[in-house]
Protein backbone atom coordinates (compact mmCIF):
# COMPACT_ATOMS: atom_id res chain seq x y z
CA UNK A 1 0.00 0.00 0.00
CA UNK A 2 2.91 2.36 0.78
CA UNK A 3 6.49 2.32 -0.43
CA UNK A 4 9.15 4.75 0.77
CA UNK A 5 12.25 4.64 -1.39
CA UNK A 6 15.39 6.37 -0.20
CA UNK A 7 13.41 9.16 1.41
CA UNK A 8 15.52 12.03 2.77
CA UNK A 9 14.45 15.04 4.75
CA UNK A 10 16.38 17.98 6.16
CA UNK A 11 14.88 20.85 8.12
CA UNK A 12 16.17 24.39 7.76
CA UNK A 13 17.45 25.89 10.95
CA UNK A 14 18.10 29.42 12.12
CA UNK A 15 21.73 28.60 12.89
CA UNK A 16 24.27 28.46 10.08
CA UNK A 17 24.86 24.73 10.38
CA UNK A 18 22.94 23.72 7.27
CA UNK A 19 19.88 22.67 9.25
CA UNK A 20 18.99 19.36 10.82
CA UNK A 21 19.07 16.11 8.92
CA UNK A 22 15.96 14.26 10.06
CA UNK A 23 15.87 11.27 7.71
CA UNK A 24 18.59 9.62 5.65
CA UNK A 25 17.67 7.13 2.93
CA UNK A 26 14.61 5.67 4.57
CA UNK A 27 13.03 2.81 2.64
CA UNK A 28 10.23 0.48 3.62
CA UNK A 29 7.05 -0.98 2.20
CA UNK A 30 3.82 -1.74 3.97
CA UNK A 31 1.26 -4.08 2.49
CA UNK A 32 -2.49 -3.69 2.67
CA UNK A 33 -3.92 -4.90 5.98
CA UNK A 34 -0.61 -4.90 7.85
CA UNK A 35 -0.10 -3.45 11.33
CA UNK A 36 3.42 -2.03 11.37
CA UNK A 37 5.18 -0.20 14.18
CA UNK A 38 7.87 2.38 13.51
CA UNK A 39 10.05 2.25 16.61
CA UNK A 40 12.93 4.48 17.64
CA UNK A 41 14.17 6.88 20.30
CA UNK A 42 12.61 10.32 20.71
CA UNK A 43 13.63 12.80 18.04
CA UNK A 44 14.84 10.17 15.57
CA UNK A 45 12.55 11.31 12.75
CA UNK A 46 9.68 8.84 13.19
CA UNK A 47 7.08 11.60 13.05
CA UNK A 48 8.78 13.05 10.00
CA UNK A 49 8.54 9.67 8.25
CA UNK A 50 4.87 9.47 9.18
CA UNK A 51 4.22 12.95 7.76
CA UNK A 52 5.96 11.95 4.53
CA UNK A 53 3.64 8.96 4.26
CA UNK A 54 0.61 11.20 4.92
CA UNK A 55 1.76 13.67 2.27
CA UNK A 56 1.95 16.46 4.85
CA UNK A 57 5.66 16.84 4.05
CA UNK A 58 7.54 16.45 0.79
CA UNK A 59 10.78 14.46 0.86
CA UNK A 60 13.97 16.30 -0.21
CA UNK A 61 15.02 13.16 -2.05
CA UNK A 62 13.61 9.75 -2.79
CA UNK A 63 9.96 8.88 -3.27
CA UNK A 64 6.80 8.14 -1.40
CA UNK A 65 4.68 5.86 -3.55
CA UNK A 66 1.21 4.43 -3.15
CA UNK A 67 1.23 1.51 -5.63
CA UNK A 68 -2.57 1.16 -5.48
CA UNK A 69 -3.23 4.89 -5.56
CA UNK A 70 -3.26 7.19 -2.56
CA UNK A 71 -5.64 5.68 0.00
CA UNK A 72 -8.02 7.55 2.28
CA UNK A 73 -5.85 8.37 5.31
CA UNK A 74 -6.76 8.79 8.96
CA UNK A 75 -4.22 10.54 11.19
CA UNK A 76 -3.98 10.46 14.99
CA UNK A 77 -1.53 12.83 16.67
CA UNK A 78 0.30 12.44 19.96
CA UNK A 79 -2.00 15.06 21.47
CA UNK A 80 -5.75 14.64 20.95
CA UNK A 81 -5.64 17.84 18.83
CA UNK A 82 -9.35 18.54 19.20
CA UNK A 83 -11.16 21.80 18.56
CA UNK A 84 -11.85 23.02 22.13
CA UNK A 85 -14.80 25.14 20.96
CA UNK A 86 -16.66 22.18 19.51
CA UNK A 87 -18.33 19.15 21.10
CA UNK A 88 -17.21 15.57 20.52
CA UNK A 89 -19.62 15.03 17.64
CA UNK A 90 -18.51 18.16 15.78
CA UNK A 91 -14.89 17.17 16.34
CA UNK A 92 -15.44 13.66 14.99
CA UNK A 93 -17.37 15.15 12.05
CA UNK A 94 -14.57 17.51 10.95
CA UNK A 95 -13.19 15.36 8.08
CA UNK A 96 -16.72 14.79 6.75
CA UNK A 97 -17.58 18.50 7.00
CA UNK A 98 -14.40 19.35 5.10
CA UNK A 99 -15.32 16.83 2.44
CA UNK A 100 -18.72 18.45 2.04
CA UNK A 101 -20.94 15.59 3.21
CA UNK A 102 -24.51 16.50 4.07
CA UNK A 103 -25.06 17.37 7.71
CA UNK A 104 -27.30 14.36 8.32
CA UNK A 105 -24.95 11.84 6.76
CA UNK A 106 -21.94 13.37 8.54
CA UNK A 107 -23.75 13.30 11.88
CA UNK A 108 -24.74 9.67 11.35
CA UNK A 109 -21.22 8.54 10.50
CA UNK A 110 -19.55 10.58 13.26
CA UNK A 111 -22.03 9.26 15.84
CA UNK A 112 -21.28 5.71 14.71
CA UNK A 113 -17.52 6.37 14.91
CA UNK A 114 -17.86 7.72 18.46
CA UNK A 115 -19.88 4.66 19.45
CA UNK A 116 -17.17 2.36 18.07
CA UNK A 117 -14.56 3.89 20.37
CA UNK A 118 -16.88 3.61 23.38
CA UNK A 119 -18.13 7.19 23.49
CA UNK A 120 -21.84 6.61 22.92
CA UNK A 121 -23.69 9.27 24.92
CA UNK A 122 -20.76 11.71 24.93
CA UNK A 123 -21.61 13.34 21.58
CA UNK A 124 -22.43 16.70 23.17
CA UNK A 125 -19.46 16.74 25.58
CA UNK A 126 -16.79 19.38 25.09
CA UNK A 127 -13.13 18.33 25.13
CA UNK A 128 -12.51 20.03 28.48
CA UNK A 129 -15.22 17.84 30.01
CA UNK A 130 -13.46 14.65 28.88
CA UNK A 131 -10.51 12.75 30.38
CA UNK A 132 -7.23 12.38 28.50
CA UNK A 133 -8.15 8.89 27.35
CA UNK A 134 -11.59 9.97 26.19
CA UNK A 135 -10.13 12.89 24.25
CA UNK A 136 -7.81 10.45 22.50
CA UNK A 137 -10.84 8.28 21.70
CA UNK A 138 -12.54 11.27 20.08
CA UNK A 139 -9.37 11.80 18.08
CA UNK A 140 -9.45 8.17 16.91
CA UNK A 141 -13.17 8.44 16.11
CA UNK A 142 -12.41 11.50 13.98
CA UNK A 143 -9.76 9.52 12.08
CA UNK A 144 -12.22 6.64 11.58
CA UNK A 145 -15.14 8.85 10.56
CA UNK A 146 -13.71 9.37 7.08
CA UNK A 147 -13.56 5.55 6.70
CA UNK A 148 -9.81 5.43 5.98
CA UNK A 149 -7.96 2.51 4.46
CA UNK A 150 -4.69 3.64 6.05
CA UNK A 151 -4.47 4.73 9.67
CA UNK A 152 -1.37 6.67 10.74
CA UNK A 153 -0.76 7.13 14.46
CA UNK A 154 1.99 9.32 15.92
CA UNK A 155 2.72 8.06 19.45
CA UNK A 156 -0.98 8.37 20.20
CA UNK A 157 -0.91 6.86 23.69
CA UNK A 158 2.39 8.30 24.92
CA UNK A 159 0.77 10.83 27.22
CA UNK A 160 -1.70 8.39 28.80
CA UNK A 161 -1.45 6.27 31.94
CA UNK A 162 -0.73 2.56 31.47
CA UNK A 163 -4.26 1.28 32.14
CA UNK A 164 -5.77 3.69 29.62
CA UNK A 165 -2.97 3.00 27.17
CA UNK A 166 -3.60 -0.76 27.31
CA UNK A 167 -7.35 -0.32 26.89
CA UNK A 168 -6.87 1.93 23.87
CA UNK A 169 -4.32 -0.48 22.42
CA UNK A 170 -6.83 -3.33 22.60
CA UNK A 171 -9.48 -1.12 21.00
CA UNK A 172 -7.09 -0.23 18.22
CA UNK A 173 -6.43 -3.94 17.53
CA UNK A 174 -10.17 -4.58 17.39
CA UNK A 175 -10.78 -1.70 14.96
CA UNK A 176 -7.86 -2.84 12.80
CA UNK A 177 -9.33 -6.35 12.54
CA UNK A 178 -12.93 -5.24 12.03
CA UNK A 179 -12.13 -2.71 9.30
CA UNK A 180 -9.24 -4.50 7.62
CA UNK A 181 -7.20 -1.33 8.12
CA UNK A 182 -3.58 -0.83 7.28
CA UNK A 183 -1.89 0.70 10.34
CA UNK A 184 1.42 2.51 10.68
CA UNK A 185 2.03 3.07 14.36
CA UNK A 186 4.85 5.34 15.51
CA UNK A 187 6.07 4.61 19.03
CA UNK A 188 9.11 4.64 21.30
CA UNK A 189 7.57 1.97 23.52
CA UNK A 190 8.98 -1.53 23.00
CA UNK A 191 6.25 -3.42 24.85
CA UNK A 192 3.52 -1.53 22.98
CA UNK A 193 5.04 -2.41 19.61
CA UNK A 194 5.63 -6.03 20.66
CA UNK A 195 1.99 -6.60 21.49
CA UNK A 196 0.21 -4.51 18.84
CA UNK A 197 2.10 -4.94 15.61
CA UNK A 198 2.90 -7.68 13.13
CA UNK A 199 6.12 -6.02 12.02
CA UNK A 200 8.45 -3.54 13.66
CA UNK A 201 10.68 -1.13 11.74
CA UNK A 202 13.56 -0.02 13.98
CA UNK A 203 15.06 3.43 13.48
CA UNK A 204 18.40 4.90 14.59
CA UNK A 205 18.73 8.21 16.41
CA UNK A 206 18.93 11.28 14.15
CA UNK A 207 19.48 11.25 11.28
CA UNK A 208 16.90 8.47 11.23
CA UNK A 209 17.64 5.37 9.22
CA UNK A 210 15.83 2.07 9.28
CA UNK A 211 18.24 -0.58 10.49
CA UNK A 212 15.91 -3.47 11.14
CA UNK A 213 12.62 -4.86 9.87
CA UNK A 214 11.38 -7.48 12.29
CA UNK A 215 8.47 -9.80 11.55
CA UNK A 216 7.04 -10.78 14.93
CA UNK A 217 5.93 -14.33 15.74
CA UNK A 218 2.21 -15.05 15.83
CA UNK A 219 0.24 -16.08 18.90
CA UNK A 220 0.83 -12.89 20.88
CA UNK A 221 -2.76 -12.83 22.08
CA UNK A 222 -1.99 -11.20 25.42
CA UNK A 223 0.61 -8.79 26.74
CA UNK A 224 2.08 -11.48 28.98
CA UNK A 225 2.08 -14.38 26.48
CA UNK A 226 5.48 -16.01 26.13
CA UNK A 227 5.60 -15.05 22.45
CA UNK A 228 4.93 -11.39 23.32
CA UNK A 229 7.75 -11.40 25.85
CA UNK A 230 10.00 -13.08 23.30
CA UNK A 231 9.04 -10.38 20.77
CA UNK A 232 9.98 -7.72 23.33
CA UNK A 233 13.38 -9.28 23.76
CA UNK A 234 13.99 -9.34 20.00
CA UNK A 235 12.87 -5.74 19.57
CA UNK A 236 14.90 -4.49 22.55
CA UNK A 237 17.99 -6.13 21.15
CA UNK A 238 17.43 -4.59 17.72
CA UNK A 239 16.87 -1.20 19.32
CA UNK A 240 20.12 -1.34 21.27
CA UNK A 241 21.95 -2.30 18.06
CA UNK A 242 20.31 0.70 16.39
CA UNK A 243 21.55 3.00 19.15
CA UNK A 244 25.10 1.68 18.68
CA UNK A 245 24.86 1.89 14.90
CA UNK A 246 24.27 5.62 15.24
CA UNK B 1 -23.52 35.15 47.55
CA UNK B 2 -20.17 35.96 45.98
CA UNK B 3 -22.01 37.54 43.06
CA UNK B 4 -24.02 39.73 45.44
CA UNK B 5 -20.84 40.86 47.18
CA UNK B 6 -19.27 41.72 43.81
CA UNK B 7 -22.07 44.22 43.33
CA UNK B 8 -22.62 45.32 46.94
CA UNK B 9 -18.99 46.15 47.79
CA UNK B 10 -18.32 48.67 44.99
CA UNK B 11 -21.75 50.22 45.64
CA UNK B 12 -20.94 50.61 49.33
CA UNK B 13 -17.64 52.33 48.45
CA UNK B 14 -19.35 54.73 46.06
CA UNK B 15 -22.05 55.55 48.67
CA UNK B 16 -19.31 56.25 51.21
CA UNK B 17 -17.32 58.46 48.81
CA UNK B 18 -20.41 60.38 47.67
CA UNK B 19 -21.48 60.88 51.30
CA UNK B 20 -18.05 62.18 52.31
CA UNK B 21 -17.96 64.41 49.22
CA UNK B 22 -21.39 65.88 50.00
CA UNK B 23 -20.40 66.47 53.62
CA UNK B 24 -16.99 68.00 52.76
CA UNK B 25 -18.43 70.44 50.23
CA UNK B 26 -21.02 71.63 52.77
CA UNK B 27 -18.59 71.69 55.70
CA UNK B 28 -15.84 73.73 54.00
CA UNK B 29 -18.34 75.70 51.88
CA UNK B 30 -16.51 74.86 48.64
CA UNK B 31 -17.75 77.17 45.85
CA UNK B 32 -19.90 75.37 43.27
CA UNK B 33 -17.62 76.52 40.40
CA UNK B 34 -14.69 74.67 42.01
CA UNK B 35 -16.37 71.45 43.16
CA UNK B 36 -20.13 70.98 43.13
CA UNK B 37 -21.68 68.56 45.61
CA UNK B 38 -23.09 65.25 44.25
CA UNK B 39 -26.59 66.59 44.90
CA UNK B 40 -25.82 69.66 42.73
CA UNK B 41 -24.51 67.38 39.97
CA UNK B 42 -27.68 65.31 40.16
CA UNK B 43 -29.74 68.47 39.97
CA UNK B 44 -27.76 69.67 36.93
CA UNK B 45 -28.28 66.30 35.32
CA UNK B 46 -32.04 66.50 35.90
CA UNK B 47 -32.24 70.11 34.76
CA UNK B 48 -30.33 69.55 31.50
CA UNK B 49 -31.55 66.02 31.01
CA UNK B 50 -32.95 66.27 27.49
CA UNK B 51 -30.05 68.29 26.06
CA UNK B 52 -27.50 66.03 27.76
CA UNK B 53 -29.28 62.96 26.36
CA UNK B 54 -29.10 64.45 22.88
CA UNK B 55 -25.40 65.01 23.36
CA UNK B 56 -25.02 61.47 24.67
CA UNK B 57 -26.85 60.07 21.66
CA UNK B 58 -24.50 61.98 19.35
CA UNK B 59 -21.34 60.75 21.10
CA UNK B 60 -22.69 57.22 21.40
CA UNK B 61 -23.51 57.10 17.67
CA UNK B 62 -19.98 58.16 16.75
CA UNK B 63 -18.56 55.64 19.25
CA UNK B 64 -20.60 52.70 18.00
CA UNK B 65 -20.03 53.50 14.33
CA UNK B 66 -16.29 53.77 14.99
CA UNK B 67 -16.31 50.54 16.97
CA UNK B 68 -18.08 48.62 14.20
CA UNK B 69 -15.82 50.13 11.54
CA UNK B 70 -12.69 49.30 13.60
CA UNK B 71 -13.90 45.73 14.14
CA UNK B 72 -14.67 45.12 10.47
CA UNK B 73 -11.44 46.75 9.26
CA UNK B 74 -9.32 45.13 11.99
CA UNK B 75 -10.63 41.62 11.37
CA UNK B 76 -10.44 42.01 7.59
CA UNK B 77 -6.84 43.25 7.79
CA UNK B 78 -5.90 40.46 10.19
CA UNK B 79 -7.41 37.86 7.85
CA UNK B 80 -5.45 39.35 4.93
CA UNK B 81 -2.28 39.18 7.07
CA UNK B 82 -2.99 35.57 8.01
CA UNK B 83 -3.26 34.62 4.34
CA UNK B 84 -0.09 36.39 3.25
CA UNK B 85 3.02 36.66 5.39
CA UNK B 86 4.44 39.06 2.80
CA UNK B 87 1.46 41.38 3.16
CA UNK B 88 1.80 41.31 6.93
CA UNK B 89 5.51 42.10 6.85
CA UNK B 90 4.87 44.94 4.41
CA UNK B 91 1.93 46.59 6.13
CA UNK B 92 2.15 45.79 9.84
CA UNK B 93 4.73 48.54 10.53
CA UNK B 94 2.27 51.10 9.15
CA UNK B 95 -0.44 49.81 11.45
CA UNK B 96 1.99 50.35 14.32
CA UNK B 97 2.78 53.87 13.08
CA UNK B 98 -0.95 54.59 13.05
CA UNK B 99 -1.18 53.26 16.60
CA UNK B 100 1.74 55.20 18.11
CA UNK B 101 1.02 58.53 16.43
CA UNK B 102 -1.07 60.57 18.90
CA UNK B 103 -4.46 60.89 17.30
CA UNK B 104 -4.83 64.44 18.66
CA UNK B 105 -1.96 65.36 16.36
CA UNK B 106 -3.55 64.03 13.18
CA UNK B 107 -7.17 64.88 14.04
CA UNK B 108 -6.95 68.48 12.69
CA UNK B 109 -5.68 67.12 9.38
CA UNK B 110 -8.52 64.64 9.13
CA UNK B 111 -11.03 67.39 9.93
CA UNK B 112 -9.61 69.51 7.13
CA UNK B 113 -9.49 66.67 4.62
CA UNK B 114 -12.95 65.34 5.34
CA UNK B 115 -14.37 68.82 5.76
CA UNK B 116 -16.33 70.44 8.56
CA UNK B 117 -19.52 70.01 6.56
CA UNK B 118 -19.15 66.26 7.11
CA UNK B 119 -18.14 66.56 10.72
CA UNK B 120 -19.68 63.27 11.86
CA UNK B 121 -17.74 61.30 9.27
CA UNK B 122 -14.54 63.00 10.42
CA UNK B 123 -15.33 62.16 14.07
CA UNK B 124 -16.00 58.52 13.18
CA UNK B 125 -12.74 58.27 11.22
CA UNK B 126 -10.73 59.67 14.12
CA UNK B 127 -12.37 57.38 16.66
CA UNK B 128 -11.92 54.40 14.29
CA UNK B 129 -8.18 55.06 14.07
CA UNK B 130 -7.96 55.02 17.88
CA UNK B 131 -9.96 51.79 18.21
CA UNK B 132 -8.50 49.93 15.23
CA UNK B 133 -5.18 48.65 16.56
CA UNK B 134 -6.22 46.45 19.51
CA UNK B 135 -8.61 44.61 17.21
CA UNK B 136 -5.98 44.13 14.53
CA UNK B 137 -3.41 43.00 17.12
CA UNK B 138 -5.84 40.63 18.87
CA UNK B 139 -7.19 39.12 15.68
CA UNK B 140 -3.73 38.76 14.10
CA UNK B 141 -2.35 36.98 17.16
CA UNK B 142 -5.46 34.80 17.39
CA UNK B 143 -5.45 33.77 13.73
CA UNK B 144 -1.79 32.81 14.03
CA UNK B 145 -2.36 30.78 17.19
CA UNK B 146 -4.19 27.96 15.42
CA UNK B 147 -2.94 24.48 16.34
CA UNK B 148 -0.46 23.41 13.64
CA UNK B 149 -1.69 19.83 13.83
CA UNK B 150 -5.29 20.90 13.27
CA UNK B 151 -4.14 22.88 10.24
CA UNK B 152 -2.30 19.77 9.00
CA UNK B 153 -5.47 17.77 9.49
CA UNK B 154 -7.43 20.16 7.27
CA UNK B 155 -4.69 19.79 4.63
CA UNK B 156 -4.93 16.01 4.91
CA UNK B 157 -8.63 16.21 4.09
CA UNK B 158 -8.07 18.62 1.24
CA UNK B 159 -9.74 21.63 2.86
CA UNK B 160 -9.73 24.97 1.06
CA UNK B 161 -8.14 28.04 2.67
CA UNK B 162 -11.61 29.38 3.31
CA UNK B 163 -12.62 26.18 5.12
CA UNK B 164 -9.49 26.27 7.27
CA UNK B 165 -10.09 29.94 8.03
CA UNK B 166 -13.72 29.40 8.93
CA UNK B 167 -13.48 26.12 10.83
CA UNK B 168 -10.10 26.44 12.57
CA UNK B 169 -8.47 29.87 12.44
CA UNK B 170 -11.42 32.13 13.24
CA UNK B 171 -12.69 30.08 16.21
CA UNK B 172 -9.11 29.92 17.53
CA UNK B 173 -8.86 33.70 17.18
CA UNK B 174 -12.12 34.39 19.01
CA UNK B 175 -10.76 34.81 22.59
CA UNK B 176 -7.99 37.17 21.47
CA UNK B 177 -10.35 39.04 19.17
CA UNK B 178 -12.93 39.53 21.94
CA UNK B 179 -10.23 40.76 24.30
CA UNK B 180 -9.13 43.25 21.63
CA UNK B 181 -12.75 44.31 21.14
CA UNK B 182 -13.13 45.01 24.87
CA UNK B 183 -10.14 47.35 24.74
CA UNK B 184 -11.34 48.87 21.47
CA UNK B 185 -14.82 49.58 22.87
CA UNK B 186 -13.36 51.89 25.49
CA UNK B 187 -10.91 53.38 23.01
CA UNK B 188 -13.68 54.18 20.52
CA UNK B 189 -15.36 56.28 23.22
CA UNK B 190 -12.07 58.02 24.05
CA UNK B 191 -11.51 58.58 20.33
CA UNK B 192 -14.97 60.10 19.93
CA UNK B 193 -14.36 62.45 22.88
CA UNK B 194 -10.92 63.50 21.61
CA UNK B 195 -12.36 64.07 18.14
CA UNK B 196 -15.10 66.29 19.56
CA UNK B 197 -12.54 68.27 21.56
CA UNK B 198 -10.46 68.87 18.46
CA UNK B 199 -13.48 69.72 16.29
CA UNK B 200 -14.40 72.42 18.79
CA UNK B 201 -17.65 74.22 19.45
CA UNK B 202 -20.11 75.07 16.75
CA UNK B 203 -19.56 71.81 14.94
CA UNK B 204 -19.75 68.92 17.36
CA UNK B 205 -22.82 68.35 19.47
CA UNK B 206 -21.67 65.51 21.70
CA UNK B 207 -20.89 65.18 25.39
CA UNK B 208 -17.28 66.26 25.01
CA UNK B 209 -18.41 69.50 23.47
CA UNK B 210 -20.84 69.96 26.39
CA UNK B 211 -17.90 69.53 28.76
CA UNK B 212 -15.87 72.21 26.97
CA UNK B 213 -18.88 74.54 26.83
CA UNK B 214 -19.82 74.02 30.49
CA UNK B 215 -16.20 74.63 31.49
CA UNK B 216 -16.13 77.90 29.59
CA UNK B 217 -19.34 79.02 31.26
CA UNK B 218 -18.16 77.81 34.68
CA UNK B 219 -21.21 75.51 34.87
CA UNK B 220 -19.14 72.95 36.67
CA UNK B 221 -22.11 70.91 37.88
CA UNK B 222 -23.24 70.40 34.27
CA UNK B 223 -19.67 69.53 33.33
CA UNK B 224 -19.67 66.84 36.02
CA UNK B 225 -23.07 65.60 34.85
CA UNK B 226 -21.68 65.14 31.33
CA UNK B 227 -18.65 63.41 32.82
CA UNK B 228 -20.87 61.00 34.75
CA UNK B 229 -22.74 60.14 31.55
CA UNK B 230 -19.45 59.52 29.71
CA UNK B 231 -18.19 57.22 32.46
CA UNK B 232 -21.51 55.37 32.55
CA UNK B 233 -21.35 54.93 28.77
CA UNK B 234 -17.84 53.50 29.02
CA UNK B 235 -18.94 51.05 31.71
CA UNK B 236 -21.97 49.99 29.68
CA UNK B 237 -19.86 49.34 26.57
CA UNK B 238 -17.41 47.27 28.62
CA UNK B 239 -20.21 45.34 30.32
CA UNK B 240 -21.95 44.60 27.00
CA UNK B 241 -18.72 43.29 25.45
CA UNK B 242 -17.98 41.21 28.56
CA UNK B 243 -21.43 39.66 28.26
CA UNK B 244 -20.81 38.90 24.60
CA UNK B 245 -17.46 37.35 25.49
CA UNK B 246 -18.98 35.20 28.17
CA UNK B 247 -21.81 34.04 25.90
CA UNK B 248 -19.39 33.02 23.13
CA UNK B 249 -16.67 31.39 25.27
CA UNK B 250 -18.76 30.02 28.13
CA UNK B 251 -18.68 26.38 27.05
CA UNK B 252 -15.04 25.96 26.20
CA UNK B 253 -12.56 28.68 27.04
CA UNK B 254 -10.64 28.63 30.32
CA UNK B 255 -11.03 32.38 30.84
CA UNK B 256 -14.82 32.22 30.76
CA UNK B 257 -15.00 29.00 32.75
CA UNK B 258 -12.78 30.34 35.56
CA UNK B 259 -15.33 33.13 36.06
CA UNK B 260 -17.92 30.62 37.19
CA UNK B 261 -15.94 29.10 40.02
Amino acid sequence: MIALKGARKRFASTQKNGGTEALRDVSFTIGAGEFVSLLGPSGCGKSTALRLVAGLLEPDGGHVDYPGGKPEIGFVFQEPTLMPWADALTNARLPLDLKGLSRGEADRRATAALARVGLKGFEQAYPRELSGGMKMRVSIARALAAQPKLLLLDEPFAALDEITRNALGDDLLRLWREDGLTVLFVTHNVSESSYLSQRVLVMTPRPGRIVDDIALPTGRDSRLAASTVEAQRIISLALSHAMIAA
Amino acid sequence: MKRALDIALPLAVSALVLGLWEWAVAHWQVPVYVLPAPSAIAAALAENFSSLMEALASTLTVTLEAFVAATVLGVATAIAFSQSRLLERTLYPYAVVLQVTPVVAIAPLILIWVGFERINLALVIIATIVAFFPILAGATLGLKSADFNLIDLTRLYGASRLQTLWRIRLPTALPNLLSGMKTAGGLALIGAVVAEFVAGSGTATGLAWRIVESGNRLEIATLFAALVLLAATGILIFAALSLLERALLRRWHESAIADRS
